[in-house]
């Protein structure tokens, strides 16, 4: 539907024209479901429909992503990763929003998301080997729909827009989800993605977690758009502001507008209000810019202990319960811990092998002189022994 | 565009856009896309009519903007394409740099093999059009050094057609560079071409004893010429076409230089670790006995490529490549 200008001439409406004359206007107001104290108020926009049993997932995957986000700090304290950027605080958001995918759908993550893995399910030991310096991404993009994590800041979401875009050339019913953080707005990448994505209304969901800092650098300094949702609208897609620690909000507007989206009816941006609750990554020191006062006034906004309110208000928490996910992390922890504990870096002739697919003849000197250098590191410690 | 009455003759850009075409007829994940590509056919007209022949899913415009044009690019390998991505001019990929440096040449290497990214990246490059400010460029050196990445560049016709080929078909990502002032050379091309030279080696394009000129793209031509002009002067040059930058094919330049025991580099590109940089330098390396004089570069200048009006002063020719065979000759 095109709206027609009154006060244009005929040969001008083509090139002015409005295609989307919809409202695309976002409200300030975050939309939420649960209260801070965790009492349940359904949206007529976007309703739940949610059984007790997702409630148990979605709890199970909160304490096994807030688990897994620990062992990581840990680790990397222990000096078994070299760095780890921790999800703290930012568990709602991407659990719920990771829920409302399909096993097909694909995600596209920047470095922050490991809540969003445990619920696609990725093993931590393959992502950590990316902390730990082992190989820079140890997991297969195809078989999870999980792109490798994204050091450059906005760089993936035009690699989510050409995805996007193909499969719907392709007539295939998937969906793309490419994550990323309040800093990205700035980078002209994430214009060209969501450029891209609604020039082609290619099925794309940009949720942007607004957790307040771009390593110390706050959000006044990246937007000066009234909030990041409005973003949208210089797309012609609709932009929705979310309680980023309503674990609830998170699922139905993103099932919401991934469903839309999987009808054909293009991309859309979420923004979630949430807080990093931790420093930006371990080599960080938060304390030098993030006031106390803040960080006190968002613990009681928890994602977890919200969530524990509502299940307990309708008799789904119980101290088993907690007890049997709790001894799940455990042993997922463990593992983790196991098979990351002082692993045996890679073979260093590996660097040689996945440069090309058909690799270069002047990889074979190369390589021939390290397999030299190693040989003769091996021979020397060997004789110090 | 005058179209060549003799089905046998094509010009570059002809010859440049029957590859396309016919990639496109054989392998239907083939999909071409940047500014300019679809109705317009491209602003040197190497994708004329292909959204015509293959509809609009297949060959379409994007938004202008060069590192959304390859970051979706990826996006489409990553589906399974095999995408055919258009610079509209070599400066106009700068905008891209991040996205082919940091994602397109790192991806394989990165998951350990797992993701394959077969994505040809057509660049037109090099001046001598007189054309205004950043239509000049020659940023072969860029990708060059960058691991992941091959680069190949046509010096005729027929190479245009069967590299393009060859590029779309591999599955390492290729930065394709098009010597725009060759886009209008006219020559035989008979099809189907042979497929025994593969993309990776190098050609002696003329035989000669007394220096070898190692050249490449738009300089192909232009020391074939100074070649023919050098028999009056008394000089039998060899003629080395690189076609591939990288990988290098260092068995015909070593072949080539261990005969003539002397060997000048010829390109557009400013001298300062051009390509000429690291051709001199495996030479010196690889073949350091056969050398009768030290590796000579007849090439642009390490100034910013100047404006239409002083590119002939700028650009390598004839007699800049023949002053340099004479000192070549001096030692």
């Amino acid at each position: 539907m095109v709206k027609k200008m009154s006060n244009v001439p005929e040969a001008l409406q083509r090139v002015w024209k409005v295609p989307h004359p919809m409202n695309l206007l976002p409200s300030e107001e975050p939309i939420q479901l649960l209260t801070p104290d965790g009492k349940l108020h359904e949206h007529d926009d976007y309703p739940l429909g949610l059984s007790d049993e997702d409630f148990l997932n979605l709890y199970r995957y909160l304490i096994l992503t807030r688990s897994i986000d620990r062992e990581g700090i840990n680790l990397q304290r222990q000096g078994q990763l070299g760095i780890y950027t921790s999800c703290l605080g930012q568990e709602g958001a991407q659990v719920g929003s990771a829920y409302a995918l399909e096993r097909e759908d694909w995600i596209f993550p920047s470095y922050r998301e490991h809540g969003v893995a445990r619920v696609r399910g990725v093993d931590p030991v393959r992502l950590f080997h990316h902390s730990r310096g082992t190989w820079i991404s140890d997991h297969d993009p195809r078989e999870w729909r999980f792109a490798p994590q994204t050091v450059p800041i906005a760089t993936h979401l035009v690699h989510a827009a050409g995805l996007a875009i193909a499969a719907k050339f392709d007539g295939d019913p998937i969906v793309v989800i490419a994550y990323f953080g309040d800093g990205a707005n700035s980078e002209g990448d994430a214009h060209e993605g969501m450029n891209f994505a609604s020039i082609f209304g290619a099925p794309l969901v940009f949720f942007c977690q607004n957790n307040g800092w771009a390593l110390s650098v706050p959000v006044e300094r990246q937007v000066s758009a009234p909030t990041i949702a409005h973003k949208g609208i210089s797309y012609g897609m609709p932009g929705v502001r979310i309680d980023g620690n309503d674990v609830l909000a998170s699922y139905a507007v993103t099932k919401n507008l991934v469903e839309r989206a999987r009808r054909g009816e293009g991309p859309a941006l979420i923004e979630a209000l949430t807080y990093r609750m931790e420093a930006h990554s371990t080599a960080d020191d938060a304390k030098r810019y993030v006031p106390q006062e803040e960080l006190e006034q968002w613990a009681p906004l928890d994602p977890i202990s919200r969530f524990v309110n509502f299940m307990k208000d309708r008799d789904l928490w119980n101290s088993e319960l907690a007890e049997a996910v709790e001894q799940e992390a455990l042993e997922m922890t463990t593992r983790v811990r196991n098979e990351i504990y002082d692993a045996p870096h890679g073979d260093p002739l590996e660097v040689f092998d996945h440069v090309y697919v058909d690799p270069p003849l002047h990889f074979v000197r190369q390589r021939e002189q390290l397999r030299v250098e190693i040989e003769r590191r091996n021979t020397t410690h060997g004789e110090g022994d | 565009m005058e179209k060549g009455t003799d089905m046998t003759t094509y010009t570059m850009a002809e010859a440049l856009n029957r590859a396309l075409r016919d990639e496109m007829e054989s392998d239907d994940r083939v999909v071409v896309f940047g500014e300019d590509v679809g109705v317009l056919g491209g602003v040197f007209r190497v994708t004329d009519g292909l959204q015509r022949q293959f509809g609009p899913q297949r060959c379409f415009d994007t938004p202008l903007a060069e590192s959304g044009i390859i970051g979706t690019a990826i996006g489409f390998a990553l589906y399974n394409y095999r995408p055919v991505p258009e610079m509209q001019f070599d400066a106009f990929a700068y905008p891209a740099f991040e996205q082919i440096v940091s994602h397109m040449a790192k991806y394989h290497n990165r998951t350990r093999g797992a993701i394959r990214l077969p994505i040809t990246v057509r660049v037109p490059y090099g001046g001598g059009i007189g054309s205004v400010e950043l239509h000049g460029e020659s940023p072969e050196t860029y990708w060059v050094h960058t691991a992941g990445l091959k680069v190949v560049t046509p010096g005729t016709t027929e190479d245009a057609y069967r590299l393009l080929r060859q590029a779309i078909r591999s599955d390492d990502p290729v930065i394709f560079l098009e010597p725009k002032r060759r886009y209008w050379l006219r020559e035989e091309l008979e099809l189907p071409v042979s497929d025994h030279l593969p993309m990776d080696r190098a050609l002696v394009r003329r035989e000669g004893s007394d220096v070898t000129l190692v050249a490449y793209g738009p300089m192909v031509k232009t020391a074939l010429d100074a070649a023919e002009v050098g028999v009056a002067e008394g000089w039998d040059i060899e003629i080395v076409d690189l076609r591939s930058l990288n990988p290098l094919d260092e068995e015909t330049i070593l072949g080539s230089v261990e005969k003539t025991g002397r060997c000048i580099v010829v390109h557009e590109a400013s001298m300062t670790l051009g390509m000429g940089a690291e051709i001199s330098a495996r030479i010196t390396e690889l073949a350091f006995y056969h050398l009768e004089a030290p590796v000579l570069r007849a090439t642009g200048f390490d100034t910013p490529y100047p404006p239409a009006k002083l590119e002939d002063y700028w650009l390598p020719d004839v007699d800049r490549i023949l002053d340099f065979v004479e000192r070549a000759s001096a030692y």
